[in-house]
């Protein structure tokens, strides 16, 4: 088990290095100039040689391959330097906005994942009865219902209805305060955010509880248990689930890294100061330090997510063994 | 389904009256002390220096911590001429020496927030770095001063900008409201020390950013304006979204949004607050145009380019895309209303402007068939992929142009890729353009449409000496009504006579906010009057 995590720990280098390498030459290849959008955006008077010296500063005067190099022996430092747009060092931008991606995540995968187990289980075992297509239309709604949207008619159902009943219309604060400064405001402000994704994500998992528990309930070994006469609800949590979550658990853990980095448009949607919302405006704004940092970012968190699923799967199942 | 439109209407221009009014008789209101201004920002600003950036993301959370030399008046920002001093004394002085030197007295009681007494020797220190940057550093208006041979503190009280030649763009110049006055002492220890801090002398005092999310400040009781602020403190909270900072001033989580919204905006607020909104409105420093690239064919026939400007129907554009966008007022390529600019009538003579749409299509296409042009071809029509008002003003564009027989693939682009593709690759016949000026100052916004090689803001890429000449000319006269003879020279030579660049539609400013936001007034640019030291609430 060991030498399996050294491993994959050795393998993380090269998928960062290739990850990098195609980040840089993607970044590049998109058309566009953080000096000219900074001086000619909003259509004002500009100096020419404002831009020239704009560039220098940002350093995309260098040759490409210098550009490469600098990047990489930063990584290699740990060091990612600082945000063409703000200026700000690139980790202290992220710091900020990390504690807040992370909580968004955490609250979305615990409402996802109290909702969906026990309804894909409904499901599954009351399969082809109303109960099971209550949850398959509900779950199939929320695959099909884009999160940004879903959360626009959270905060314009919010508006109307208190306007309605409390005479004044009401909507979820649009700027943060941790948990621990002052709950009460944290969670009325990402408590919307976090069920318009949740929701999303409950379906998925919803689909994948159901459709893995349904397999498994045909095993052999289900009807053994079966037929010895052990009680329905034994066979189904303690023999059943158990092997039916190992694919339930991988879709968790992408769902999970795909919201630390994805939440692009749901942020927007909230003003939530997240990863997602900076991992845009990095973008329109061609700030290729603080865009390949964060794409650097989320292909770490994925490598750990998915390394960690894979530890995880050996506490599921314990004939899986790493050698 | 007629009706319920015919009644949000009646309620959006009851409420507009209802805002207009209100604007009006706050003035006769006695301001309240107290209270914190939280308002909606749509951007994040680059860097915190007004002297190198030339966004109004910078101005409207930064602005209210500086002074400047003089500024537009709060009181009535809507005038195009009404400067008054702020650290200066007095009245903005007049000039001497034929017209070429300025001396302004500083007043003896304004203080940096660091306690420090702001003296002759910073606003030079400033206006140098302005002007005349060292090399390294960034100063995105200097070209503006090209008149401008020295300014000089003679003493800790008095500073004196002597000009190579008369010119009536030099005050509206000085008035930009990116003109904050920074500390000698802090700029020649460090010329860049303002990019990433913040210390002014202005009605609020920074006290706290949070990256991407917000930005704090509180009074400054020694602001140098005696009893002003009226606010204890300011917010201005960082909102991408436009749907979001509508329904936050809706929500009450802001009070305004500085910027402008699109008119729909304007009528679901009020539609769904009714008296708690107040709106104002105003003709907008910032106009839509296209340009047709001169390189390409056959757009290198101004015949073809006068073709377009005459397909165009502008009125009709002004009475129906204002409905459904942030443009309305027809002018020509300075800011309609400015003693300097060309009337409706002038502007009527002119090809494109002209009040009978089915004579000016005509003509168009009589051109377009003497000219040759391919008309079986599609060309490339380069859109800003902005909605608001590119791809609307882009999307209208292109039924105008089909109307005559000529035909556009629209391309619509991010800033990036846009910016790219119109100073770098220029691989487009036409495309939508913009300018958008922080204050009203026709002399300068024209530069725009003088020749390629003196024009840094122009795409078409032409060469146009005898607009160059008469630009030329035009800057050196102290005499208005000869400046105006010439500029009105400068608008038939780009918009008809050689059809350079054409304008279609000013920008209407549409500032909805809570009635309870009392003092602001709206002024013609999203950049001036943003002190906010005049500014109450009524709670």
């Amino acid at each position: 088990m060991r030498k399996y995590i050294f491993k994959r720990l050795l393998l993380v280098i090269p998928t960062l290095f290739g990850a990098a390498v195609l980040v840089f030459i993607m970044l590049r290849l998109i058309p566009g100039d953080i000096c000219e959008i900074r001086m000619a955006g909003d259509g004002g008077m500009f100096d020419q040689t404002a831009i020239d010296t704009c560039r220098v500063e940002m350093g995309t005067n260098k040759p490409m391959l210098t550009q490469f190099v600098d990047f990489v022996w930063g990584l290699m430092r740990f060091d990612f330097g600082t945000s063409m747009w703000t200026g700000q060092p690139v980790l202290s931008e992220v710091a900020l906005r990390f504690e807040l991606t992370l909580q968004v995540a955490i609250m979305a995968t615990i409402i996802g994942v109290i909702i969906a187990i026990p309804l894909g289980i409904i499901s599954a075992v009351r399969q082809n009865t109303w109960l099971d297509y209550m949850v398959r239309g509900f779950s199939i709604a929320g695959i099909a219902t884009p999160a940004f949207w879903l959360g626009l008619m959270i905060i314009i159902g919010l508006l109307v209805s208190t306007q309605h009943f409390l005479g004044k219309p009401w909507m979820p604060p649009i700027t943060y305060i941790p948990i621990w400064e002052d709950p009460f405001y944290n969670l009325s402000m990402l408590i919307w955010p976090t069920v318009a994704t949740g929701y999303r994500y409950s379906a998925v998992v919803t689909r994948m509880t159901r459709s893995a528990l349904l397999e498994v309930l045909r095993e052999d070994y289900v009807r053994t248990a079966r037929s010895k006469g052990l009680w329905e609800k034994a066979i189904i949590w303690r023999h059943a689930l158990k092997n039916a979550l190992l694919p339930v658990v991988t879709i968790i853990g992408l769902e999970f890294a795909f919201l630390m980095g994805g939440l692009v448009v749901t942020e927007q949607v909230f003003n939530l100061n997240g990863i997602g919302k900076l991992f845009i405006e990095s973008v329109l704004n061609n700030d290729y330090t603080m865009t390949q940092s964060l794409v650097m970012l989320v292909v770490m968190i994925f490598v750990m997510v998915n390394f960690a699923v894979d530890i995880g799967y050996a506490w599921l199942d314990p004939r899986i063994r790493y050698n | 389904m007629k009706s319920i439109r015919r009644k949000a209407v009646c309620t959006a221009l009851a409420a507009i009256a209802f805002g207009i009014s209100a604007a009006t008789s706050g003035a006769a209101e006695t301001p309240k002390r107290g209270g914190i201004l939280e308002f909606v920002v749509p951007d994040e600003p680059p860097s915190f220096d007004g002297h190198r950036e030339g966004t109004f993301a910078l101005i409207h959370p930064v602005g209210p911590y500086y002074s400047l030399l003089i500024r537009i008046n709060p009181e009535n920002p809507s005038s195009l001429t009404d400067f008054v001093c702020d650290v200066c004394v007095g009245k903005v002085p007049a000039p001497t020496d034929d017209n070429t030197t300025y001396t302004f007295k500083i007043r003896g009681d304004v203080k940096f927030h660091t306690g420090e007494k702001l003296t002759a020797q910073d606003v030079v220190a400033t206006y140098k770095k302005i002007i005349s940057p060292p090399e390294g550093v960034r100063s995105q208006r200097r070209q503006m001063y090209s008149m401008v041979e020295s300014v000089n503190a003679p003493d800790d009280s008095t500073v004196v900008f002597k000009l190579k030649f008369a010119s009536n763009a030099f005050i509206p110049a000085l008035a930009s409201p990116f003109n904050w006055i920074y500390q000698k002492s802090v700029l020649d220890k460090d010329m860049h020390w303002y990019e990433k801090n913040i210390n002014g002398s202005g009605p609020f005092i920074f006290k706290e950013r949070e990256a991407g999310a917000f930005m704090r400040g509180e009074r400054n009781p020694d602001y140098h304006h005696k009893g002003l602020p009226y606010l204890d403190g300011i917010k201005a909270i960082f909102a991408k979204k436009e749907s979001l900072r509508v329904q936050a001033i809706r929500g009450d989580r802001a009070a305004i949004e500085f910027r402008g919204f699109p008119p729909a905006a304007r009528d679901d607020l009020v539609k769904a607050l009714g008296k708690e909104i107040t709106v104002q409105e105003s003709v907008w420093n910032c106009g839509v145009s296209f340009v047709p690239n001169h390189k390409r064919k056959p757009f290198d026939d101004v015949r073809v380019r006068r073709a377009l400007t005459l397909a165009v129907d502008r009125w009709g554009g002004s009475k129906y895309l204002s409905k459904i966008a942030i443009v309305k007022t027809v002018g020509g390529i300075t800011y309609p209303g400015h003693a300097l600019s060309p009337t409706n009538e002038e502007m009527q003579q002119i090809a494109g402007w002209w009040p009978d749409i089915k004579k000016s299509r005509a003509e168009a296409r009589r051109l377009l068939k003497e000219s040759g042009a391919d008309l079986s071809k599609e060309y490339l029509f380069l859109v800003r992929g902005v909605d608001q008002p590119y791809k609307i003003v882009g999307t209208w564009l292109v039924d105008q142009w089909k109307q005559v027989g000529i035909n556009f693939r629209q391309e619509t682009h991010p800033s990036g890729p846009y910016y790219n593709i119109l100073r770098q690759t220029k691989e487009f016949d036409v495309s939508t353009d913009a300018s958008c000026n922080y204050v009203v100052n026709p002399l300068v916004d024209v530069t725009k449409y003088l020749s390629a090689d003196r024009s840094s803001l122009q795409y078409g890429q032409y060469i146009d000496r005898d607009v160059d000449a008469a630009y030329d000319k035009m800057i050196r006269l102290a005499d208005a009504k000869e400046q105006r003879k010439l500029m009105l020279d400068i608008t038939k030579l780009t918009l008809d006579t050689h059809a350079n660049q054409f304008s279609i539609l000013w920008w209407h400013r549409i500032v909805p906010h809570r009635s309870y936001v009392k003092g602001w007034k709206i002024s013609p640019s999203h950049h001036a009057n943003q002190h906010l030291d005049n500014v109450w609430l009524d709670k």
